[in-house]
């Protein structure tokens, strides 16, 4: 075996031009997604302060679940998830509306994800809930029509019947 | 590479048939679910025609994922390994009871979590995320499955290093490389798995901790389910790669760059879990920025894969007479079900290829996370370019463990067209589904909030569904008959390892030296996951009790 002393890699000039086209479409991806994310401002969610699941559901802003108006066209939604329900299973904003989610569970995991189902028009509205933990998202509603926000992450039995609905208004 | 004239002992092959017959029996029972999923859209409550066997679609779904993904795959694998192993060193294991205890093991447990399963008492699907809790029966039962196969890694090794001192200047025969490779991938990633169970959801399970903290656990959940995927992965690339191309009449295009390929899945698969953590909340996006990037970065040899294989199967195809910029294809020996089962597998692929890198794209994964999307892309993935290669790798291994003829290949063909075509279809649903937003892991045909308007894409996914399972029983009859018909015709079938274009010996020798890249391996992970698993630990809060399902 003489292979010891030949250190020199072959690369034949077809792959040396493919593995270049691999690179220039992974710079173009991670500039897409790089814009999108901090210059258009469609992020993912970030930590929030931790809730206890035991008690989150008699003490602080999620003993009183639902919308609140901050003015200026902006709203904050508490929503607690739990026992296959959203809590408040109904809302209602005017269009144009921003509205920041906080979601959080009093018991298993669940998810949240807002789309209109009718029109199949998706959002960018779709997190994790995870018990301890309080998920954060802000979107902007542009469109009037009914939206509803489906479970979706496997939580028991019940999971399929759980939903609630947002309004928007014209 | 080394001559293929070493001939496997009769308890070598009986011990490889053992692990097939397990995968393949586990695959049986894991199928019959898949359909019930798919037309429960259409005809829904199907589930209460079997009780009291079977209590729920989640029992059901439970069943579908913990046989077919995690059954199915690793008994398979390590069965195949154990060929890799012993045929491309051309000598046997080194200590076989070590490796006999290791397939052992991996039986009690499948036995031990196959008990609460069908109880319905561990209705927690296949990523049994707390605090759904399950019994710890089924916790117990999956670490065995998990520690029976590192045993036989180990076993692996220590044939290696054997093969190595007799062996001190050859080149690791490329097959055997890619399996070892597969297997210390396999036992650094499940070590989060493992510190999950044994560090929470065994002792939460027993009542011997209160609580555990569920935002951690899928931190370590995803520190295995990622290379996870690899593990199921590198197996069908080892065939694509080392057996496809002898099949077809050809040789591996390049040696050294399938070495290259094999060596930065292992550096790059592990670091990456949090792109399945993108919208969790307790986890900083910079971290989640950052595993997207290293997900992409997967991509490169996952392309350079690609251009191999299509190139070594051109070669062949070219030597058989194809001619053509695209028409050599047609000259590839579709009739045989091996190599037609394999080429089917990496079309599916090339889609579920695709819809990876969509779910990788950070904010992209706001729209189709937790959507059937997910499960329309991994059934392109395990099920398709995993699942249907190994039935490709079947069509030939059979006969080679059995010393028969394969029943009734042109059936075999069939079945790979069947499989092909119901994937095609089931996916096709699946993730247009998804993206209108449909969630995964619900029985659409009872959620009271599915319009009308989606009537057509559930049908489609069932019908999908009914035929994969036709394409599953077939393949299953097919072996049975071939194993076990007694009146079969006796045939002596070659293991097909590929030589390659380029001398192996001529490729450079850092490419046969594991410490650079193991260090390499651990630097990464240390720097992709350490500050974050730092931080959670120590703001970890084990407060949530566990909620067993009802």
């Amino acid at each position: 075996m003489s292979g010891q002393a030949n250190t020199r890699l072959h690369i034949d000039a077809y792959e040396r031009n493919w593995m270049i086209i691999s690179v220039v479409l992974l710079v173009v991806f991670v500039t897409a997604v790089s814009v999108a994310g901090f210059m258009m401002g469609i992020n993912v969610p970030a930590p929030q302060n931790r809730v206890n699941p035991n008690t989150v559901a008699k003490e602080g802003p999620f003993s009183t679940p639902g919308l609140r108006e901050l003015g200026g066209g902006k709203y904050e939604a508490y929503i607690l998830a739990g026992n296959w329900k959203y809590d408040p299973k109904e809302m209602s904003v005017p269009v144009g509306s921003s509205v920041t989610f906080y979601i959080t569970s009093s018991d298993v995991q669940h998810g949240f994800k807002l789309a209109n189902l009718e029109t199949g028009e998706a959002t960018n509205l779709n997190v994790q809930v995870v018990p301890g933990q309080v998920s954060k998202l802000t979107i902007k509603l542009d469109k009037p029509g009914t939206y509803q926000y489906i479970c979706t992450e496997y939580c028991g039995g019940a999971h399929p019947t759980m939903f609630g609905t947002l309004t928007v208004t014209p | 590479m080394a001559a293929s004239n070493y001939e496997m002992s009769a308890t070598d092959k009986k011990f490889i048939a053992w692990h097939m017959f397990v995968a393949v029996a586990a695959l049986s029972i894991g199928a019959l679910f898949g359909p019930l999923q798919a037309i429960e859209g259409v005809v829904p409550n199907l589930y209460d025609f079997l009780k009291p066997v079977i209590q729920s679609y989640y029992q059901g779904l439970t069943l579908h994922g913990v046989l077919n993904a995690l059954i199915w795959t690793t008994f398979f694998i390590t069965g195949f390994l154990t060929l890799t192993t012993i045929h491309g060193l051309q000598r046997p294991l080194k200590y076989p009871k070590l490796n006999y205890v290791g397939f052992g093991l991996m039986v009690a447990g499948l036995l031990i979590a196959a008990v609460p399963i069908l109880l319905n008492q561990a209705s927690v699907l296949y990523t049994f995320y707390p605090p759904l809790m399950a019994s710890p029966l089924f916790y117990l039962g999956l670490t065995l499955v998990v520690v029976g196969s590192w045993v036989e890694g180990w076993g692996f090794y220590f044939t290696y290093n054997a093969w190595r001192k007799e062996n001190p200047t050859a080149r690791t025969p490329f097959v055997t490389f890619g399996g070892l490779i597969t297997m210390v991938l396999w036992q650094f990633a499940t070590i989060g798995i493992a510190a999950e169970i044994l560090t929470q959801l065994l002792p939460w399970s027993l009542g011997l901790l209160p609580g555990v903290d569920p935002q951690f656990a899928r931190t370590e959940f995803w520190f295995t389910g990622h290379p996870l995927v690899y593990f199921w992965l590198l197996p069908a690339y080892i065939s694509w790669y080392g057996f496809l191309p002898k099949q077809v009449g050809g040789k591996l295009f390049s040696d050294s760059l399938a070495r290259i390929a094999f060596w930065l899945f292992l550096v790059l698969s592990i670091p990456l879990g949090f792109h399945h953590q993108f919208v969790d909340p307790g986890v900083p996006p910079l971290w989640k920025f950052i595993h997207a990037l290293l997900t992409y970065s997967v991509f490169f040899p996952s392309m350079m894969t690609a251009f191999t294989v299509i190139a070594s199967l051109e070669y062949g195809a070219r030597k058989n007479g194809g001619k053509g910029m695209l028409t050599w294809i047609r000259a590839l020996p579709w009739k045989d079900p091996s190599v037609a089962a394999q080429l089917l597998a990496g079309i599916l692929f090339f889609f579920g290829g695709i819809g990876g890198i969509t779910n990788a794209s950070y904010n992209i994964n706001l729209v189709v996370h937790n959507t059937a999307w997910v499960p329309g892309h991994f059934h392109l993935t395990v099920a398709s370019a995993v699942t249907l290669s190994f039935m490709g790798i079947s069509y030939w291994l059979v006969p080679y463990l059995t010393g028969k003829k394969l029943w009734k290949p042109q059936w075999a063909v069939i079945q790979a067209w069947l499989w092909f075509v119901g994937m095609l279809i089931f996916s096709n649903g699946m993730h247009t589904l998804g993206l209108l937003g449909a969630p995964r892991r619900t029985p659409l045909g009872i959620a009271p909030y599915i319009p009308d308007a989606w009537n057509g894409r559930l049908l489609q996914n069932a019908f999908g569904g009914v035929i994969l399972l036709v394409a599953a029983y077939l393949y299953i009859v097919i072996l049975a008959v071939t194993a076990f018909n007694k009146n079969g015709e006796k045939a002596t079938t070659q293991i097909p390892v590929a030589e390659s274009i380029q001398d192996p010996a001529a490729s450079p020798a850092w490419l046969d030296k594991w410490m650079p890249w193991l260090i390499a391996t651990l630097l990464l992970v240390v720097i992709a996951y350490g500050p974050q698993l730092v931080a959670q630990i120590s703001s970890i809060q084990l407060t949530s009790p566990g909620f067993p399902y009802k």
